[in-house]
């Protein structure tokens, strides 16, 4: 008899030493004797816990962690003997961390082996594209839009309403551009899901192809996600190979097939139409809309350009869940949303829930607090222009329009926790400086005002007129808001301002009593 | 890394067996880069007239993507995560650190040929920071000791 255990190859968990405590675990099996069926799955995002080792039992998978190599042999002879371990933490499904989740998008991500389109299919795979074969372009769209999925890449612009706009595009050639560029720091969803559930990614696009009647796909990855990339390409040829993709998938009259392309470290290209710029060849500077992408997007044609989630959602959509999936959430945001908690927190990791969960609830019940053990202070929630919120908004539901009253944003979901040593006059400044160093050049507030934003910020810093220089910055602050072609100089004020009104000590400024704030 | 040295013909080779894609100009780029350690200047002329743009247009691509070198590394590439995960998690000390050990900036390469230091934003390790990647391999959780380990592996 083999023992069959797993431990992801997700570069989440490569980072602290999962390909190490494989290696040993194969050696330590060899040299007992005991015969081991190893998978790499993906990361179940528990990351605090990573690597984390899970082996097969009657009752379900039994997870280990956090492991080292130290730890393998006492592990396996726990394994073997059925033993105790002091980093055994029982059946895996049971964990509270995992088991407060709603998994609709991340259901399979860390179960199954994410090279293999067998176990995808064992796991309920292809079920949505197999029904979407059998519907009209209309059908499968309304289906999207029944379930009320918004864009999961930050501005949450209704899914169902851009495919259909592409559909009614008139013939020819038209495009499905998935992007995975995920530059926002602090989020990671994409990158998991590629790495670990890929043909979920290549299905949802499939789909988007067969209701707007696009053959060709491309997935635009960040070079920074090496690990995503293979993943991404060895999905598609194992698709391809199967039949799922290319000419005539499942014996149907639909084609479709998708093709990888790697960015070049420019945030900007994470924007939809500076993506396509960049996938055309050309320097990733922002196009002014419109004409919308999904009228004139690649090569002039029309496009269908979602994020990795986005896709990711339709399957389960399709397969009879677009009620079900409307179900979920709170007011206009339905379904659930990845979230991802890093920085300084005890239980870091990747955390789908349905729409309306609380910030509070999510740094201090479930992320558990900083890894500091000091206070928090700050959270910053939707990447880099995104707000930092103070402990006085935790109140906050997960949902774009609370957020969004409260001059914050969802965004991608990335929630990044700051202790109480955070200099917020810093975090403005990096945010300016960050700006700086990733305009795309087109417009002169964005291009000039960031880099004048941080100098700016410098002199508060140093005490030099702050009453004065907190007056050109929020000025610097208004001009990018309202001169800027898109959110990169549009959004950029929102960390400094928010830095400036919830933390105002941090700029020499006497504490302002926070306002309620709606 | 083990890079092959500029060779215009190899170099012709990649350029044509790509031109066939849609929008090549990342890809063989790409391409080049990952032969060469490098895209030299030599290479700009020949995608230019591979792909009948002009010379400018290359240029332009190439300096704008921070991904592309001009000048050949060092023997590894050091990058480390400067994003605010990151920064959460002291990464701002471990990059004063690498500067002040490495005795070069970000952007620079040491002047023995061994490392060049990067910056990079996010890696998506955001739940394991702070990060870095020497190379092709990730390192997540770093403290003090362990960046000291890996600059001790990338100086060899
Ligand atoms: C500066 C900037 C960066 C962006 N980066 C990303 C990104 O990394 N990934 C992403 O999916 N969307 C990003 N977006 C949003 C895209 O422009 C676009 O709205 C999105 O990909 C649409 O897909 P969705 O409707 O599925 O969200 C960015 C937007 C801006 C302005
Ligand atoms: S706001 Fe900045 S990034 Fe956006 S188009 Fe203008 S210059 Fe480019
Ligand atoms: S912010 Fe450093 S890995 Fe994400």
């Amino acid at each position: 008899m083999s023992i069959r255990i797993f431990i992801p190859r997700d570069s989440g968990a490569l980072a602290v030493g999962a390909d190490e405590v494989a290696a040993e675990l194969s050696r330590v099996a060899h040299e007992r004797d005991v015969s081991l069926d190893l998978v790499r799955p993906g990361s179940r995002g528990l990351y605090w816990l990573e690597p984390m080792l899970e082996v097969e039992t009657q009752a379900g998978r039994v997870a280990f962690g956090p492991t080292t190599i130290a730890d393998v042999p006492s592990i396996l002879e726990a394994i073997l003997s059925d033993g105790d371990h002091p980093l055994k933490l029982g059946l895996t499904e049971q964990i509270p961390w995992l088991k407060r989740q709603t998994r609709l998008t991340f259901v399979r991500c860390g179960i199954v082996d994410p090279r293999s389109i067998d176990d995808y299919r064992a796991h309920g795979g292809y079920k949505g594209l197999e029904r979407a074969l059998k519907l009209s372009s209309n059908a499968i769209i309304d289906d999207v839009v029944k379930s009320g999925l918004r864009g999961r890449g930050g501005a949450g612009f209704p899914t169902g309403t851009k495919w259909r706009t592409v559909a009614q595009a008139g013939r020819g050639q038209k495009y499905i551009c998935c992007n995975a560029d995920e530059g926002d720091s602090g989020t990671f969803a994409d990158r998991m899901l590629m790495e670990g559930d890929p043909f979920m990614v290549i299905e949802g696009m499939t789909i988007a192809g067969i209701a707007v009647g696009a053959t060709k796909g491309y997935i635009y990855i960040r070079s920074e996600y090496p690990h995503a990339v293979e993943a991404m390409n060895a999905a598609i040829e194992a698709a391809r190979r199967t039949g799922y993709l290319g000419d005539h998938i499942c014996h149907s009259t639909d084609s479709f097939d998708i093709e990888v392309r790697v960015g070049a470290g420019a945030y900007i290209c994470g924007e939809e139409t500076s993506m396509l710029e960049s996938l055309e060849g050309k320097r990733g500077t922002v196009r002014a809309k419109p004409p919308l992408p999904a009228h004139k997007g690649l090569f002039g044609r029309p496009t269908v350009i979602n994020n990795v989630l986005t896709f990711s959602a339709v399957p389960y959509i399709l397969d009879g869940g677009a009620q079900a999936y409307a179900d979920c959430g709170m007011g206009r945001s339905r379904g659930t949303k990845p979230i991802q908690l890093g920085g300084n927190v005890k239980h870091g990791g990747l955390f789908e829930v349905a729409f309306g969960i609380t910030l509070g609830e999510l740094i201090d019940d479930i992320g558990g607090g900083t890894l500091s053990g000091r206070p928090v202070r700050a959270v910053q929630v939707g990447g880099p222009l995104g707000a930092y919120f103070p402990r006085a908004l935790f109140d906050t539901p997960f949902d774009y329009e609370a957020f969004a009253a409260r001059s914050g944003m969802v965004g991608h979901g990335g929630v990044v926790v700051f202790d109480d040593t955070v200099d917020m006059a810093k975090q403005a400044r990096f945010a300016m400086e960050f700006c700086a160093i990733e305009s795309c050049g087109k417009c002169t507030p964005c291009r000039i005002g960031s880099t004048r934003g941080a100098e700016t910020v410098d002199r508060i810093i140093a005490g030099d007129k702050p009453a004065a220089n907190i007056a050109v910055l929020e000025d610097l602050c208004n001009t990018m808001k309202f001169g800027s072609l898109c959110a990169l100089g549009g959004l950029a004020p929102i960390p400094v301002l928010s830095a400036l009104t919830h933390f105002p000590e941090d700029f020499g400024l006497a504490p302002r009593r926070l306002q309620a704030a709606e | 890394m083990h890079n092959e040295t500029w060779d215009p013909t190899r170099a012709a080779e990649i350029i044509a067996g790509l031109t066939h894609k849609e929008g090549p100009t990342l890809v063989i780029l790409h391409a080049l880069q990952e032969a060469f350690g490098y895209v030299p200047a030599a290479a700009e002329p020949m995608v230019a007239q591979a792909l009948n743009l002009s010379r400018a247009e290359i240029h332009g691509v190439l300096t704008f993507y921070p991904d592309f070198r001009r000048e050949p590394p060092g023997r590894h590439v050091l990058k480390l995560c400067r994003a605010e995960a990151c920064q959460a998690a002291g990464g701002d000390a471990l990059a004063a650190r690498i500067e002040n050990r490495l005795g070069v900036g970000f952007g620079a390469t040491t002047a023995d040929g061994a490392v060049t230091l990067e910056p990079i934003y996010c890696l998506g390790l955001c739940a394991t920071a702070p990060a870095a990647m020497l190379d092709d391999r990730v390192i997540g959780r770093l403290d003090a000791s362990r960046l000291d380990a890996l600059m001790a592996e990338a100086q060899r």
